[in-house]
């Protein structure tokens, strides 16, 4: 038996997978768990998905590969949601905004810690920051 | 044995002085005691970094040629509306303006990107700013109309001028309501989601001066980043409410107004900031020496997390309907502790302050101290104390009857 993995990717569906049903496919060919975590279609039809995927090594890498083929353009979410520690304050305002957890505060140094593993990407951060210190980049 | 503030001066200028932050005279006074710490330390710096609403900054552009009137005009900097009504080249910019277009909470909750915080903040930075304005035009300031741009070193001089600042103590936010809120307080979440507060407790600066003994008008502080002064005792100031045996002030008490040079200042310490639903604003960095005259200041000073409380207050329906009720009291170190219990519910708490900023400032200023750069000062007047009959009241609204 494989361990299992876990990974929140961010997929870019080109216009042309739009009539196909590529999670379907994740889902009952590479017996991969799926948890939607955000998923919108831009004006010119190419789309957006925020997913977490769960499966065994074998069949998480090639349920990618599948979608690599398909022309599924492949992100990992960690990468794509940035603090600018410049502009963070280190108040806290983040922290019980966030619905998963993914800000808490150290507690020696009472400096906010970011744990981009746990982020889901929902944004809510973005407009609760005061300064404005909190990016996402897809 | 008492000592005075010429005594610490001069110990301050031979290097001699003792200075310790308001976190470390904790453990000071909890091991030696509070008579030996008030003997060996000499000054307690103190330090708080928040949203402080009540900012702005006068400007003086210098005058154009030919001359322009500015007062009785418009004005905007970055087009945000910026207030000129004094004399030909003196502005204001308070940190909740806006510029006119900014769609508000016009479709809830508005984001308030751009106001005058940030243009203060742009402006300490050294960012170019773009002033445009209109003026009516007379015999001697002929000009009607003004577009440049401005930077804070062509201005003859930008004074920050916050007539409110440095809360002691301030209210726990939270909501009672099914619905979630947009506040000053942040965003709170529906039936007690969150709970969010905004002081830095045992290191804000009239928390660990109550009575305001050594803090008054004239008072040199950290303001900033640069150097300021007490001004004068804040607007809203309001000293005579409930105080702990420990004399500390349970609810939000005196307030202070600062003054001091925006040329000196850093944007580190002067943010400019956006509350969603709410509006624009300016975080401030601000930290007060307390000179150890004796054992009863010293003791205010070494005040905990544990021993400072403030009010639980619903802001769904007590707050905009200016009821006094409040949920409960809590500490410090309860709140700090990530979660406190309200209505029998635990709820998680966030601070809007910023604690690791404090503990810097309090350090920056121990180190200005500790150098010899910074004497601390005799206030020239104290402020308004308990006994003073200065209260906080509301509006006696009479409406005009046509």
């Amino acid at each position: 038996m494989m361990a299992a993995v876990s990974k929140r990717i961010v997929l870019h569906f080109p216009r042309r997978t739009i009539d196909r049903p590529i999670i379907w496919h994740l889902a009952r060919d590479y017996a991969l768990e799926f948890n939607i975590l955000k998923a919108s279609i831009g004006p010119e039809q190419e789309g957006l998905m925020v997913i977490e995927l769960t499966g065994t090594q074998e069949d998480y890498d090639k349920g990618i590969n599948f979608l690599v083929k398909t022309g599924v353009k492949i992100q990992s979410l960690s990468q794509d949601i940035i603090r600018n520690e410049d502009r963070c304050t280190q108040c806290g305002a983040c922290v019980t905004i966030c619905p998963a957890n993914a800000f808490c505060i150290e507690p020696g140094s009472r400096k906010v810690i970011f744990d981009n593993e746990k982020c889901v990407a929902c944004g809510l951060c973005i407009k609760a920051c005061p300064p404005h210190a909190m990016e996402v980049h897809f | 044995m008492a000592k005075t503030i010429a005594e610490i001066n001069k110990r301050i200028k031979e290097g001699k002085a003792v200075v310790v932050t308001a976190e470390e005279i904790i453990d000071i006074a909890r091991t030696k005691g509070i008579t030996r710490a008030a003997q060996e330390v000499d000054v307690v710096t103190t330090g708080t970094f928040g949203v402080m609403c009540s900012s702005g900054a006068y400007l003086n552009i210098g005058h154009t040629k030919p001359r322009l009137k500015l007062g009785g005009g418009k004005a905007y900097l970055n087009d945000v509306l910026a207030y000129p009504g004094f004399a030909a080249a003196d502005l204001f910019i308070g940190s909740n303006a806006l510029p006119d277009d900014d769609p508000r909470n016009r479709i809830r909750p508005g984001e308030f990107n751009y106001g005058g915080g940030h243009v203060i903040e742009e402006l300490v930075a050294g960012k170019d700013v773009r002033l445009s304005a209109t003026a009516y035009g007379t015999d001697c300031y002929p000009r009607k109309k003004l577009d440049t741009w401005v930077n804070i070193k062509d201005l003859n001089q930008a004074t920050l001028l916050n007539i409110r600042n440095a809360y002691q103590n301030y209210n726990v936010a939270v909501n009672l309501s099914d619905k979630l809120i947009y506040t000053y307080m942040g965003m709170l979440k529906p039936r007690l989601g969150n709970a969010t507060y905004s002081s830095a407790g045992q290191l804000s600066p009239l928390l660990k001066d109550p009575y305001y003994r050594t803090i008054g008008i004239g008072t040199r502080i950290f303001l900033g980043g640069g150097i300021g002064y007490v001004a004068w005792h804040g607007t809203q100031h309001n000293p005579d409410v409930l105080r702990g045996d420990n004399g500390v002030p349970k609810r939000g008490a005196g307030t202070l107004a600062v003054i001091g040079d925006l040329k000196q200042m850093s944007p580190h310490w002067l943010v400019g900031t956006s509350m969603l639903g709410y509006g624009c604003s300016l975080g401030v960095g601000i930290g007060v020496p307390i000179p150890v005259l004796d054992e009863e200041v010293l003791r205010h000073a070494a005040a905990t997390d544990g021993e400072i409380f403030a009010a639980v207050v619903d802001y769904s329906d007590a707050y905009p309907k200016m009821k006094p009720d409040i949920l409960g009291e809590v500490s410090y170190a309860e709140l700090k502790s990530g979660t406190i219990k309200v209505q029998g519910k635990n709820v998680p708490t966030a601070s809007l302050s910023s604690y690791s900023r404090a503990v810097e400032i309090s350090g920056i200023l121990k180190g200005w101290i500790q150098k010899g750069d910074f004497l601390l000062t005799e206030s020239v007047a104290p402020l308004p104390g308990v006994d003073s009959e200065v209260t906080f009241k509301p509006l006696n609204e009479r409406p005009v009857e046509y």
